[in-house]
């Protein structure tokens, strides 16, 4: 491969464009031969995946859009409308809300893949914020898109989560008055939804631009972790990873279509088959599933206040991810006592996000305790003294160099494991 | 040019390039209140604040649930042993403490607005630890005056304004 490929226009029309604008050039250079790590497993085909799952749910919802009446006493029978009535809208519909979950899946693969590999540390900071930001934008996009279904799920979840900027001391009743539009969720609350439910994803859109932008300027991370030393090490983006990439979105797709025709309301909740209700509230209510986790960070705590802190904690303390983990070896490949600590919080993990969905009582709220307490230790307490602590084991010289790099003293910080860091 | 300039005085350029940028600030300010306000409550929802029940076909004991502002309203006509129940708790001990006295007009009738201080659902009668009200959403119980006994909800049910127009008719709002 000859990595110092400079993009030559082929004919005369392109050699003209080129002097004006370099959009062939661009892409030429950003998307077909952008040197890539040549040892990138599957988990990195999820970027891919995500860009697509954000067209699809543009794509089905402005198609959604144009069938959908933003008004409560029209909103909850325009679905059923476009469910019966449109031609395919059962379908569009259920990409669109099956989409959302598969967009979350794809993005926690993505995010623990980083987490495992260590791809937001030194020079990706700026890449791995970009993605909280994405991700905190798909997590209000995706609450907003749920509430315009207008059934009792999509209100009393719009009552409650609203509801959590009251806490904010002296200003949080004028700030939730200010946000719903009225002293309960109604119309202008529906109407101003539908309208930023709109305009977010192109928000998401640039956000994403800049994401891959960043990616571009320090290339990508890998499974060792270790940085890319010359052309050796990489291949061109195109055919490779094009291959690569699409092979695995088929494969996802799969798995997509069984929810789409197979089980389309598996991932939903029944009682939102039922029109909203401001005088009756169901007896359980739960978010989608994608956002258990972070509910059951809610629940745990005892104190109203404390609760919506920690879960808006829980999200903010992945900004500060890099500056946490300073450890320089990247990859848990080579990180023993890591890995285990991070085995240990993928589980804490999924089981929130199954504890969110039962009562708050009992062991459940015991466990949603235990496992509040080392989602944050993990951040707070685990990353900062393994980065001190830890030893890493034997590393290869380098990506395409399989001997253990000897000038690496992995004795060189004397002291073990302090016991006490999952406390 | 003979004219000496001081650096450190301030310049007509200075002065023209701070008055620009205040003029701008202000003005970008005063075009961001309409667009952040439009967010309020506007007239018609506002127009909505009282409405009128009548309460003279609810037995002892019963209730009425009547929508004020977009939420529910318990009324509840109360028994002579509730509202014993109610007047004798030890509020000292109250998560939220407040005599029943302090909620009622006439104690025979409680008025609260029906939704939860925790999140906002809204409480199940005659449910929870208190034979008050229960919110199925988060586990909080209130007794009988509307208190928070137990659970996550920081504060009492909400007393909303309200006066009796006449024996059978309760104006809220």
């Amino acid at each position: 491969m000859n990595h110092d490929h400079e993009y030559t226009p082929s004919n005369g029309f392109t050699k003209w464009l080129d002097k004006r604008l370099p959009l062939m050039r661009f892409a030429d250079e950003n998307m077909l031969s952008f040197p890539t790590p040549k040892n990138l497993n599957y988990f990195w085909t999820f970027g891919f995946i995500l860009t697509l799952s954000l067209v699809t749910q543009i794509i089905t919802g402005i198609v959604l859009a144009m069938h959908y009446t933003p008004h409560v006493l029209m909103a909850f029978d325009s679905i059923e409308h476009i469910m019966r009535d449109v031609n395919y809208g059962w379908l569009i519909r259920y990409i669109h809300a099956n989409g959302a979950s598969m967009f979350f899946l794809a993005v926690f693969i993505h995010m623990f893949r980083s987490l495992y590999y260590g791809s937001y540390k030194e020079p990706r900071e700026v890449l791995w914020i970009l993605g909280v930001v994405i991700f905190l934008l798909m997590i209000i996009t995706a609450f907003m898109g749920y509430v315009l279904v207008w059934g009792q799920m999509s209100f009393w979840g719009a009552t409650v989560i609203t509801n959590l900027v009251a806490t904010i001391p002296v200003v949080g009743e004028s700030i939730l008055t200010l946000l719903l539009g009225g002293f309960s969720v109604d119309n202008p609350t529906l109407n101003r939804f539908f309208s930023l439910h709109y305009l977010l994803p192109f928000v998401i859109f640039g956000v994403v631009i800049l994401h891959i932008w960043a990616l571009h300027v320090t290339g990508n991370n890998n499974p060792t972790g270790i940085s890319v030393k010359d052309s050796n090490d990489t291949i061109s983006f195109h055919p490779y990873y094009t291959v690569k990439d699409l092979f695995a979105y088929v494969v996802f797709l799969l798995m997509f279509s069984y929810f789409i025709f197979y089980n389309p309301n598996i991932l939903g909740h029944p009682d939102n088959y039922i029109e909203a209700d401001p005088m009756v509230t169901p007896a359980h209510i739960v978010p989608e599933w994608y956002l258990l986790p972070f509910y059951a960070i809610l629940r745990a705590v005892p104190d109203k206040l404390m609760g919506v802190l920690l879960m808006f904690g829980s999200i903010a303390v992945l900004f500060f991810l890099p500056w946490l983990d300073t450890m320089k070896v990247r990859s848990a490949r080579y990180r023993p006592v890591y890995k285990i600590f991070y085995f240990t919080f993928l589980i804490s993990c999924l089981l929130l996000g199954y504890l969110g969905g039962q009562a708050p009582e009992g062991i459940y709220l015991f466990l949603s305790r235990v496992c509040t307490i080392y989602y944050f230790a993990f951040f707070l307490v685990v990353m900062p003294l393994l980065s001190r602590y830890e030893k890493p084991s034997a590393m290869p010289i380098g990506i395409s160099n399989p001997a253990i790099d000897t000038s690496i003293e992995i004795d060189e910080i004397d002291g073990d494991l302090v016991p006490s860091a999952n406390t | 040019m003979t004219d000496i300039i001081d650096e450190n005085e301030p310049t007509r350029r200075d002065f023209l390039y701070i008055t620009t940028a205040v003029f701008g600030a202000t003005g970008a300010a005063t075009l961001a209140w309409p667009l952040i306000h439009q967010l309020n409550p506007d007239a018609s929802v506002s127009a909505l604040s009282s409405v009128e029940a009548d309460i003279s076909s609810i037995p002892e004991g019963g209730s009425l649930k009547v929508a004020w502002r977009g939420k529910p309203v318990f009324i509840r006509r109360r028994t002579k042993e509730e509202i014993l129940v109610a007047e004798n708790e030890d509020v000292a001990n109250l998560p939220h403490p407040e005599k029943d006295a302090e909620r009622v007009k006439n104690k025979e009738w409680l008025v609260v607005v029906g939704v939860c201080t925790h999140l906002g659902c809204i409480p199940i009668a005659d449910k929870g630890d208190f034979g008050g009200w229960f919110c199925p959403c988060h586990g909080s119980h209130y007794d009988i005056s509307g208190r928070i006994r137990k659970g996550p909800a920081p504060t009492n049910l909400e007393v909303p304004p309200y006066e009796f127009v006449n024996e059978s008719i309760i104006k809220i709002g």
